[in-house]
């Protein structure tokens, strides 16, 4: 239900968040080099990295 | 004075330092292509059993060139073009730092001329993926980071030209659905050249001695970052332009904005991680970090890629429905401009990506029947379905879209042209579906000799293997040939094709050079926000047609997909 405290314009003016999100190009290239750098290189390194040297 | 010109074929404005930058990327994609071309016929000829025509060091030498110039230096010189066709021409905008642009071109050029003296000269035959300890010359890594450097510079000019049409409102509402495609390519390419930096360029500092040791699992690990995400940018790249072309030659509209941008959303969270399908076989990494990149977050990815399969001709289909070609559920489609090679380009990859690409990249990213294909002759197979056809055959008909708009150059032989996307397509095709039963037989990549004549541990593959190869040779000589055709007719018409505006000469096609000052007198105005489609997807079937072919490649996937679990079971018996 509306906000009884908001004018029509500021219902006309008011942006969903996906859309906010998706017109925001500096976080999405935030978010696009994030989740690959943590899920797959640093997750991955950690893993190499944590194998036991051969004596 | 303006700095725009007015298409007065298309309504599109171009910036004269974009149109100079798109032009020489192009030209250079196309160059590279070429190259790729020619050495894919040596590759192919060798691989070709009863041919087998290079001796060893060749072979490799030209299938570490053929590599590197056909999905490295032929697809990204057409990127960057893209992204300022996408970012400059679609907002109305001027491009940001035009000098930059020129510096990032430079390097690009730069370092692929480098890299390929490096393969050329005999002492780099390490593949593309130059697995480390395999060394390359020096000039081989220094090269490729140059050419990183050039396209990340480019990147960046595109993202500062979203900044300007932004700061001076050139659009209304949000960037068109092409110009965000293009924003995820560009995203995907800041990771991916990122991750070539953080592993090239130790790897170079290793190969004039400064560093003693790189780890063989880190390099490969970190090498992929960079490896399948330049393929991805691939992927947003050319389903941008299949949005793009679908709205050019039918006049269609996405059929939901929201979907598809949410399908992009998901590429730029979860397409890179499809990195990990290349180290599924690898000790050393946890079945965790292996099926968390590949079984779960791909197909993320993958349900993005399934969209805009569904989008893009659901979008064709409306648009041809509201033409009249109504009857049936097909009729949309056999009333298509075929004979256009934009469009006939346009679907031929889009259907053999989905079909062939996807299909295959779903099997080959699940961890256990992954171990039927891993590093067979599948594996181009696959790749030359997302690739070769996906992407270059996409790029291949906006080439033909662009002769005129941008190079204002008639096309030369329009009836070659006609043909050739079907030429390309189906022989491709051919080498796909051949290798991938070769590959399936257990016939490896990368091998100079399926013989194994004097090798100290022999293998003997079933005739079929052979036959299958032989079959998939002739469809590579065909898709050289009609790569060839391509480019005649491309070059052919930047060197001979009539002009189209008096000053448009070579030197405009081949260096960038402005057309006359006098045809910069267009003012854009503001880009309106595109109209919503209100009536789609709100009054139920309006694309009976995508929706059946959808149900088809869906039964296909899903066949396929148990077949390869029963022939998993039958090349490991248990018992």
């Amino acid at each position: 239900m509306a906000d009884p405290s908001n004018t029509p314009d500021d219902e006309k003016e008011r942006i969903p968040a996906m859309q906010s999100l998706l017109d925001n190009h500096f976080l999405l290239l935030f978010i696009g080099v994030a989740m690959p750098a943590v899920f797959y290189i640093i997750w991955g390194i950690m893993e190499v990295v944590t194998v036991p040297i051969a004596q | 004075m303006s700095n725009f010109r007015l298409c007065p074929d298309t309504g599109l404005f171009f910036d004269k330092n974009a149109e100079s930058l798109m032009k020489v990327h192009a030209v250079a994609a196309v160059v590279s292509l070429l190259v790729a071309g020619l050495l894919a016929l040596g590759v192919a000829l060798t691989r070709w059993p009863a041919v087998h025509l290079l001796p060893a060091d060749q072979f490799y030498m030209f299938l570490t060139a053929h590599g590197i110039d056909a999905l490295l230096f032929w697809i990204i010189f057409f990127e960057i073009a893209i992204l300022y066709f996408a970012g400059s021409t679609l907002l109305r905008v001027r491009l940001a730092a035009p000098k930059w642009a020129w510096l990032g071109f430079a390097l690009m050029l730069i370092g692929a001329v480098t890299t390929n003296v490096a393969i050329f000269q005999g002492n780099s035959s390490v593949m593309m993926t130059s697995y480390v300890p395999m060394q390359a010359a020096p000039h081989f890594y220094l090269g490729l980071i140059l050419f990183a450097v050039g396209a990340l510079i480019g990147c960046f000019v595109f993202f500062g030209t979203l900044v300007i049409a932004k700061t001076e409102n050139t659009y209304e509402g949000s960037v068109p659905l092409v110009t965000f495609g293009a924003i995820t390519a560009a995203i995907i390419a800041v990771f991916t050249i990122a991750s070539g930096a953080i592993i090239l360029v130790p790897t170079f500092l290793w190969s004039i001695g400064y560093i003693s040791h790189i780890d063989p699992e880190m390099y490969r690990i970190i090498w992929w970052a960079m490896g399948h995400s330049s393929q991805q940018i691939n992927v947003a790249a050319h389903v941008s332009v299949w949005y793009l072309v679908a709205g050019l030659t039918l006049g269609a509209r996405p059929m939901s904005e929201k979907v598809s941008r949410f399908a992009f959303l998901l590429y730029i969270f979860f397409l890179q991680l499809a990195s990990a399908h290349h180290i599924l076989v690898d000790p050393g990494v946890s079945a965790e970090w292996k099926i968390f990149n590949t079984s779960y977050a791909m197909y993320l990815a993958v349900l993005a890629s399934m969209i805009h399969g569904l989008t893009v001709p659901g979008a064709m289909e409306v648009a041809q429905r509201e033409k009249g070609y109504t009857h049936g559920l097909f009729e949309w489609l056999r009333k298509a401009p075929w004979g256009n090679p934009a469009f006939s380009s346009t679907f031929i990859s889009l259907v053999i990506f989905g079909f062939i690409g996807g299909i295959t990249g779903v099997v080959m990213g699940t961890e256990q029947i992954n171990l039927i294909i891993h590093n067979t002759i599948y594996v181009p197979a696959h790749f030359h379905a997302t690739v070769a056809v996906g992407t270059t055959l996409t790029f291949m008909g906006l080439a033909f879209f662009l002769i005129p708009v941008l190079f204002r150059r008639q096309m030369i032989l329009p009836t070659l042209a006609k043909w050739q996307p079907f030429l390309f397509g189906g022989s491709m095709t051919v080498l796909i579906l051949f290798m991938m039963g070769a590959g399936t037989l257990g016939v490896s990549r990368r091998h100079w000799d399926m013989d194994f004549a004097g090798a100290a541990l022999s293998f003997e593959y079933s005739g079929m293997a052979y036959t299958l190869m032989g079959i998939a040779g002739i469809g590579a000589v065909v898709a050289v040939i009609s790569g060839g055709a391509f480019l005649l007719i491309t070059v052919g018409s930047l060197l001979f094709g009539k002009k189209l505006e008096p000053s448009a000469g070579i030197l405009q096609s081949f260096l960038g050079v402005p057309l006359s000052a006098d045809t910069y007198n267009a003012k854009p105005e503001i880009l309106p926000m595109a109209a919503p489609v209100e009536e789609h997807g709100s009054a139920g079937f309006e694309a009976p047609g995508t929706f059946v072919l959808a149900m088809v490649l869906l039964v296909s996937f899903i066949v396929y997909y148990f077949i390869n679990w029963k022939y998993l079971a039958s090349v490991w018996p248990l018992s």
